[in-house]
């Protein structure tokens, strides 16, 4: 409190004392470590090694569906640090998504026709994949701190249609409406993270290969976020959201806190967008679009606002529901294949469960999936006894 | 000259439905705090019950529009009871999202009955034309114009001189005091979601009229009714009607000149311009033209 590191006024409790007790804190350094308690830790390695021998069983295609929720993962991170930390609902996710793929693909794509392509190395596309949207983020910024709550919610919203114009305007660099063009190239040194490549001795699909890669990364990015939520910088976020006028009266640059959460959140999107563009394999200015926007949306909502894990976890949730429901559709009568042949067909359940799900768990479950897993957590923690 | 005269009075026809649209966002807005992003959707089927009533039940187009409107207004006050009552306390934001999965999930149904093809209304007024003062301009134009602005009459005066109307408004005021006033704050929320689902179906018929017909993804492209919303301010009725119509003529005026003058500003400017618009005014209004700013207290 009196913003002294308390760790020099106790002594850190000796291992007999912290045994069997493992939410005993002595200091305020190690209450609000990333892994707080043992059972933290112990589930976090056991999740990566699940998450890295994974790769090595199962199928190419169920592979490349778990890559594309790491990269949903980074992506809703990214949302999250806006709205859920900071509190500025942005609709224009799907902007800076396109502008993240747009430059890996100018940076790091190949020429064709008059489509431009410098062939450069994934260590140059990448960052800049980010930095490029970061910095649009940062012009914006400025203009999105002066609005407010709903207000902000349709100024971003804006930002989708306007890019979307011009994406579609600027063929030199994304090959017009209808007709796209190809994305960068993930090339580090001459080793191609997107073609079969041999790990261990074990010969790999590209697939698995990339899933590697972008596990990696996310992690990296999951932890760079994490940690920042718990910074000086996270608190500075959550007080915006709270009540933007009672931070301001006790410190916090608003201005400044609202620039750095858009940012960041434009950051995250771009290097999710340029991931996202090499899986999709030909990018056109359609794909980055208002509903885009409303995935990532849900990405937090269903996963958990201001959770990091529940970014993961929403991740997972809306990537994985339409395979889930194809797969459930065989199983259940009126469904009609993607011929259209029953009731409805296995796309239009897929949407209209989507939409369901969003209105479901804002009206039942607003912390969302993580939410629950906190209830279910709880009550076995207090289990005999009801709290 | 008449170039001109024809694209502003093409625009204003176009402002018109916005205006219809934002007029039903405004009261929804108003009584719940709530802005509804499911009002393209709402339009969309509007539009389609019309078609349905006029071709498959043969009704008259009049009769059917009616019919059409009322469909829209149960739907709308149902999508109310069951998705944003439970909504109430909650954080705007957090309503507005279940507003957009209802979006989702009407867009999917209309996606469903509409299927991919272009839906017409069955209009009266068709391709034809009218001469006023030497000018020729479409009926379509003028009947959007008279018809949306007698319906927000309607609406304006009954929310003005009625007793529910009143009753409505203070809803709008505050919600706790007007409940122990003995306002029924819950039906007030169902009965604006009606007015603006019927809002919704007339404008959905009247953008089905004349050349353009109604596909299911028109609903994007009613969205512009946002930025309108947005510009007249949130809370404003009448700053709606006078944004809808601003953008509407501007709109129209892009489409017009801007590929012989501006030609670098690329295809289908057009459909930016009401957002660049309201960037512009939220530079200068942060609430719009006509808005309430938030009064905030610590």
């Amino acid at each position: 409190m009196t913003g002294q590191p308390s760790t020099t006024l106790a002594p850190k409790a000796s291992r007999a004392t912290r045994r069997g007790r493992p939410e005993l804190y002595t200091d305020y350094r190690a209450d609000q470590a990333i892994w707080n308690t043992p059972a933290k830790r112990f589930w976090t390695a056991a999740l990566v090694l699940v998450g890295l021998y994974l790769p090595f069983t199962l199928s190419r295609d169920l592979t490349g569906l778990l890559t594309l929720v790491f990269i949903y993962a980074i992506g809703g991170i990214g949302l999250n640090l806006v709205t859920g930390y900071a509190g500025q609902v942005s609709l224009g996710h799907a902007f800076f998504l396109g502008l993240g793929a747009y430059t890996a693909a100018f940076l790091g794509g190949e020429p064709s026709g008059t489509v431009r392509g410098l062939e450069l190395d994934l260590l140059i596309w990448l960052p800049m994949a980010g930095i490029v949207p970061a910095f649009v983020g940062l012009l914006v910024a400025p203009l999105a701190a002066r609005v407010r709550g709903l207000y902000l919610a349709i100024l971003t919203l804006g930002l989708v249609f306007m890019g979307e114009h011009l994406f579609k305007e600027a063929r030199t660099f994304t090959g017009g409406p209808g007709v796209g063009r190809a994305p960068a190239e993930p090339v580090v040194f001459g080793y191609n993270l997107y073609a079969r490549q041999t790990i261990l001795g074990v010969e790999l699909p590209r697939e698995s290969v990339f899933y590697l890669f972008c596990f990696a990364l996310m992690i990296g990015m999951a932890i760079l976020a994490r940690n920042l939520a718990r910074s000086r910088w996270g608190r500075a976020f959550a007080a915006v959201r709270d009540r933007d006028i009672a931070a301001e009266v006790m410190g916090v640059p608003l201005l400044r806190t609202k620039t750095l959460a858009f940012v960041l959140s434009s950051f995250f999107a771009g290097i999710a967008g340029a991931l996202l563009s090499v899986v999709i394999g030909r990018i056109t200015p359609e794909n980055w679009n208002l509903l885009l926007s409303i995935d990532f949306l849900a990405v937090i909502l269903i996963g958990g606002i201001a959770t990091i894990s529940g970014s993961l976890i929403g991740a997972a949730f809306v990537v994985l529901l339409p395979r889930g429901v194809e797969w459930a559709s065989g199983y259940v009568p009126f469904i009609g294949g993607a011929g259209g042949s029953g009731f409805i067909s296995v796309f239009q359940l897929q949407g209209i469960l989507f939409g369901a799900l969003i209105v479901l768990f804002i009206v039942v479950e607003p912390r969302g999936l993580f939410g629950m897993w906190l209830r279910i957590r709880n009550y076995w923690k207090a289990w005999p006894f009801s709290y | 000259m008449e170039e001109l005269i024809a694209s502003v009075i093409r625009g204003l026809g176009i402002g018109s439905t916005y205006a219809l649209l934002g007029v039903g966002f405004v009261i929804i807005y108003r009584a719940t705090e709530v802005v509804n992003f499911a009002q393209p959707a709402l339009m969309i089927l509007g539009a389609y019950f019309t078609a349905y009533y006029v071709f498959n039940l043969g009704l008259p187009f009049w009769v059917a529009t009616l019919a059409a409107m009322v469909t829209m207004a149960l739907i709308g006050a149902i999508t109310e009871r069951i998705a944003l009552r439970p909504m109430v306390g909650e954080p705007p934001f957090a309503a507005a999202m279940v507003t957009v999965g209802v979006f989702i999930i009407l867009l999917i149904v209309a996606f469903r009955l509409i299927g991919t093809t272009v839906i017409t209304v069955g209009d009266p007024w068709g391709l034809e034309r009218m001469d006023v003062f030497g000018i020729r301009i479409f009926q379509v134009d003028v009947a959007k114009i008279v018809i949306s602005m007698v319906a927000i009459s309607i609406v304006g005066i009954f929310l003005k001189r009625s007793r529910v109307g009143l009753a409505m408004r203070a809803t709008a005021l505050d919600q706790e005091v007007a409940l122990a006033q003995g306002v029924n704050v819950g039906r007030m929320f169902g009965l604006s979601w009606a007015i603006a689902g019927a809002l919704a179906a007339l404008a959905g018929m009247l953008i089905g009229t004349g050349s353009g017909g109604v596909e299911a993804t028109t609903a994007f492209i009613a969205l512009k009714a946002l930025p309108v919303i947005i510009l007249g301010g949130l809370d404003s009725i009448q700053g709606s009607v006078y944004a809808g119509l601003i953008i509407g003529v501007a709109e129209s005026l892009t489409r017009s000149y801007q590929p012989e003058f501006a030609p670098i500003l690329g295809a289908n400017f057009d459909v930016v311009v009401p957002y660049l618009i309201m960037i512009l005014v939220l530079m200068v209004r942060p609430y719009g033209l006509f808005g309430t700013p938030e009064v905030q207290r610590v």
